[in-house]
């Protein structure tokens, strides 16, 4: 009858057993990490003065999962991460979300350093202060110095909270690439409406976009480009967040933001169901993270002076919930699905440490606080004392 | 209202056997927390659409909820003191809920209400409670009335890859530590002696709903026994349904939530079906398309969430399911141009797809009872490679040794 004979597979289970989550990330790192320490051995950069610093914040958006990213079977999903940054950055491999796991608020409670409990599906602001404002407020910046590139139509609330302390006229300016698409498109095309859907979780429901206005004189008064120039180039890109890292790009050669928030969103089609199309967003967005390092490192208004942070909002259920349908969705409230990690890399930050102690997302805005010298009151989290 | 006011009026709206079923069971569905008994409801109201082996399962579960004391003091007939309520419950009932939510019509729309307290329990960070809470109701049923065995072994089969001529990467990785990799597996006529196989456990073990063959592209010829749900038989209702939902999306007002809410009330005669149709089979390909996230779009997502709804609710002996390509995802720059092309396939992306699906197809099975003796083929369609899981198959091995699926089948499914 048949012959068999005991394959490699068969050892995966038992190997897999042996990489606790944070052993297969410390691994991760720890393999990319050898030849980077040799040169540079300690601190990236001696810190500056806070009043000099910048910050950038990536959300690696929207959502993915241990096994598609820094897990064995993943990390080929993620060479740039692996591979260019975490040798020069701190990571931290367990960032717990206690909040609600839909992409706006879980947003909105990493700006303000509150788990927020806002409508994820309506365009409503925070209800705590955030990030933008206590810096803005506390340093006495301009308009011009905070800014949100996100990607769709429910974010474009997220600069400026509702707190009565704070809220109107202290918060960031929000530029959502996508209206900027409607806004240049306003002509009509037969199509377009499909790339402009708000959310991957509702996948017929586009919204009622407006300004159009607003946001030409943003593309040609802050950014610099024609709309003829922008359409052309949208034109070249394959992707919503590949417009949003472009967008970025024009923002920090106009406006050179002291904080910059960008979040990326293409890795949530994974609520089409498509693993492939997930794992494409993956890759593309881990191309994408390193592109714009690359950008901070060039740009002489950010080189030798930023901080940059990467972390997912948060994870997706495992393929062991009953309740969920694996990567599919974020539904479950399982671990998997509230436990990702952060990398902080840049001025000020350790290369090639691995921090295994638990944080919450809810510590970003202290942290931020003490890099940038403003005091975030109201926020629940802690400043993480290996960055702050 | 709170579940103590139930009366049997309450239930005039629901379907006749639903409603039967409520007031049958009225004494103990009064007993419940409101925190949990729309949960049971929103089964329940569905009651007349239900599959045989889902309508058994809810039986059993009220007929336990029935049986269980309101008396603390009571014993059983070993003398062992009866379950009260409370021990049932008190997880359910240690959830504060909102007053809206109190208000709420939730024994006309169960469904309704449970969206709502998701919400509100994640507003409220009590979503770890509750899932605690029915983990433990789960545990404690799964005691008390196990499920059902299945008359005869099941067998799962996931055909993938239709439409590939070649591919290098390594497929079935997360299914191979199960069962044994075949690489030299004869393909020719494959299909057909798949689909005859599953033909014939159908006849040998006539079991309603209980053989199924899952289509993500156009059914091939199979046994009538079979219940058949395929992508291409679905695509005037799926055509209805994006028409329905364009209108209703330029209604003033409506948002993501209350697009869902309408789907998920939309009836098979709205879309075109129900018309001398199987009524049962008929909600259920609704529910594909209106519950289900990416369906109406992907026929890999269509067949894999088929797979998985067939097998929670159906229960099935037997289910295949056959991948098929589905439409290539434009890049923005594509979508951006002048011209618009008809939708391409994506072959390749379809078959990464499948291979992630038909490990979920497996995991699924394995989660119903009589999981110890089912076991699973996954093909990939007119090529050599399959994976055989089942009781008797060496987990983690490979064969290099020219075989065929029938032989294949042999080895693992022993009727």
């Amino acid at each position: 009858m048949m012959h068999l004979y005991k394959s490699a597979a068969a050892e995966d289970p038992a190997r897999r057993l042996a990489f606790s989550r944070r052993d297969f990330l410390r691994n991760a790192a720890g393999l990319a990490l050898g030849s980077a320490l040799l040169g540079s051995g300690t601190l990236a950069r001696a810190a500056m003065a806070s009043r000099h610093r910048k910050v950038v914040v990536i959300t690696f958006g929207g959502g993915a999962r241990d096994q598609e990213t820094f897990a064995p079977e993943g990390q080929g999903n993620i060479p740039h991460l692996l591979g260019e940054l975490i040798p020069r950055s701190t990571f931290f491999t367990q960032v717990v979300n206690r909040g609600i796991l839909g992409h706006y608020v879980a947003t909105a409670s990493l700006a303000t350093g509150v788990y927020e409990t806002i409508n994820n599906f309506a365009a409503l602001p925070p209800e705590h202060p955030t990030v933008f404002e206590y810096f803005r407020k506390d340093r006495k910046r301009p308009a011009s110095d905070a800014w949100v590139v996100a990607p769709s139509n429910g974010f474009n609330r997220i600069g400026e909270s509702s707190h009565r302390s704070y809220g109107a006229g202290l918060g960031a300016r929000v530029i959502l690439p996508k209206h900027l698409l409607t806004a240049a498109l306003s002509s009509g095309h037969s199509d377009y409406q499909h790339l402009l859907r708000d959310n991957y979780e509702t996948p017929f429901y586009v919204p009622q976009l407006g300004g159009g206005e607003v946001e030409l004189e943003q593309m040609e008064r802050i950014l610099n480009l024609s709309v003829d120039d922008f359409k052309a180039h949208a034109r070249t890109l394959s992707s919503p967040d590949e417009l949003s890292v472009y967008v970025v790009r024009q923002l920090m050669r106009q406006e050179a933001p002291s904080l910059l928030w960008i979040t990326m969103h293409d890795i949530d089609v994974a609520h089409a169901g498509a693993y492939s199309l997930y794992i494409e967003g993956i890759r593309r967005t881990d191309r994408l993270c390193a592109e714009l390092w690359k950008v901070i490192q060039s740009e002489p208004e950010y080189a030798g002076k930023t901080t940059l942070f990467i972390l997912p909002d948060f994870g997706r259920d495992s393929d062991d919930d009953s309740g969920g349908n694996g990567f599919q969705h974020h539904r479950t409230g399982d671990a998997l699905s509230r436990t990702t990690w952060m990398m902080a890399l840049g001025t000020g930050v350790r290369e090639g440490v691995v921090v295994d102690r638990p944080m919450e997302s809810t510590d970003l805005v202290p942290t931020l606080g003490a890099m940038l010298d403003f005091s975030p009151t109201l926020a629940q989290g802690k400043p993480i004392p290996e960055l702050a | 209202m709170l579940p103590r006011e139930l009366k049997a009026e309450h239930f005039n709206g629901y379907p006749p056997e639903a409603r039967k079923l409520a007031i049958h069971y009225l004494a103990a569905l009064q007993g419940l927390p409101l925190s949990f008994v729309p949960n049971l409801l929103r089964e329940a109201i569905y009651y007349d659409f239900k599959f045989p082996a889902e309508r058994r399962a809810l039986e059993k579960e009220l007929a336990n909820l029935q049986s269980l004391s309101a008396d603390p003091s009571a014993e059983t007939s070993s003398g062992h003191p009866a379950e009260h309520f409370s021990d049932w419950f008190q997880g359910f009932a240690q959830i504060t809920l909102s007053p809206q939510l109190e208000q709420m019509d939730w024994v006309n729309s169960p469904a309704q209400f449970v969206e709502q307290l998701s919400a509100h329990l994640w507003a409220t960070h009590q979503l770890d409670a509750f899932r605690k809470a029915a983990t433990d109701y789960a545990d404690r049923l799964h005691a008390a009335v196990p499920p059902e065995q299945p008359p005869v072994p099941r067998l799962g089969i996931a055909v993938i890859g239709q439409g590939v001529s070649a591919y290098d990467e390594p497929l079935f990785r997360k299914l191979r530590p199960h069962g044994g990799y075949f690489g030299r597996v004869k393909p020719e006529g494959g299909l057909k002696l798949l689909l005859d196989a599953i033909g014939a456990r159908a006849q040998s073990h006539p079991i309603p709903y209980g053989h199924w063959y899952v289509d993500g592209g156009e059914e091939a010829e199979h046994a009538p026994e079979l219940t058949c749900v395929s992508y291409r038989a679905l695509e005037p209702v799926r055509a209805a349904l994006l028409r329905k939902m364009r209108g209703e999306i330029e209604t003033p007002g409506m948002g993501p939530e209350a697009l869902r809410t309408l789907l998920a009330q939309m009836n098979p005669s709205e879309l075109g079906l129900g018309q001398g149709g199987d009524p049962v089979l008929d909600r259920f390909q609704v529910k594909l398309l209106t519950e289900g996230s990416g369906t109406q779009i992907f026929s890999t997502t269509f067949a894999q969430w088929t797979a998985r709804e067939a097998l929670r609710r159906a229960q099935p002996c037997t289910l295949l399911v056959r991948f098929a390509p589905r439409q290539r995802q434009k890049p923005m720059n594509e979508l951006l141009s002048e011209k618009q092309d008809q939708a391409e396939l994506d072959p390749l992306g379809s078959l990464m797809d499948a291979d992630l699906g038909a490990y979920y197809n497996w995991i699924n099975q394995q989660r119903l009872a009589g999981a110890d003796q089912s076991a699973f083929l996954v093909w990939f369609e007119n090529h050599r490679e399959a994976v055989a899981i089942g009781p008797t198959m060496p987990r983690g091995t490979e064969s290099t040794t020219p075989t065929d699926l029938g032989e294949l089948l042999s080895w693992i499914a022993l009727a």
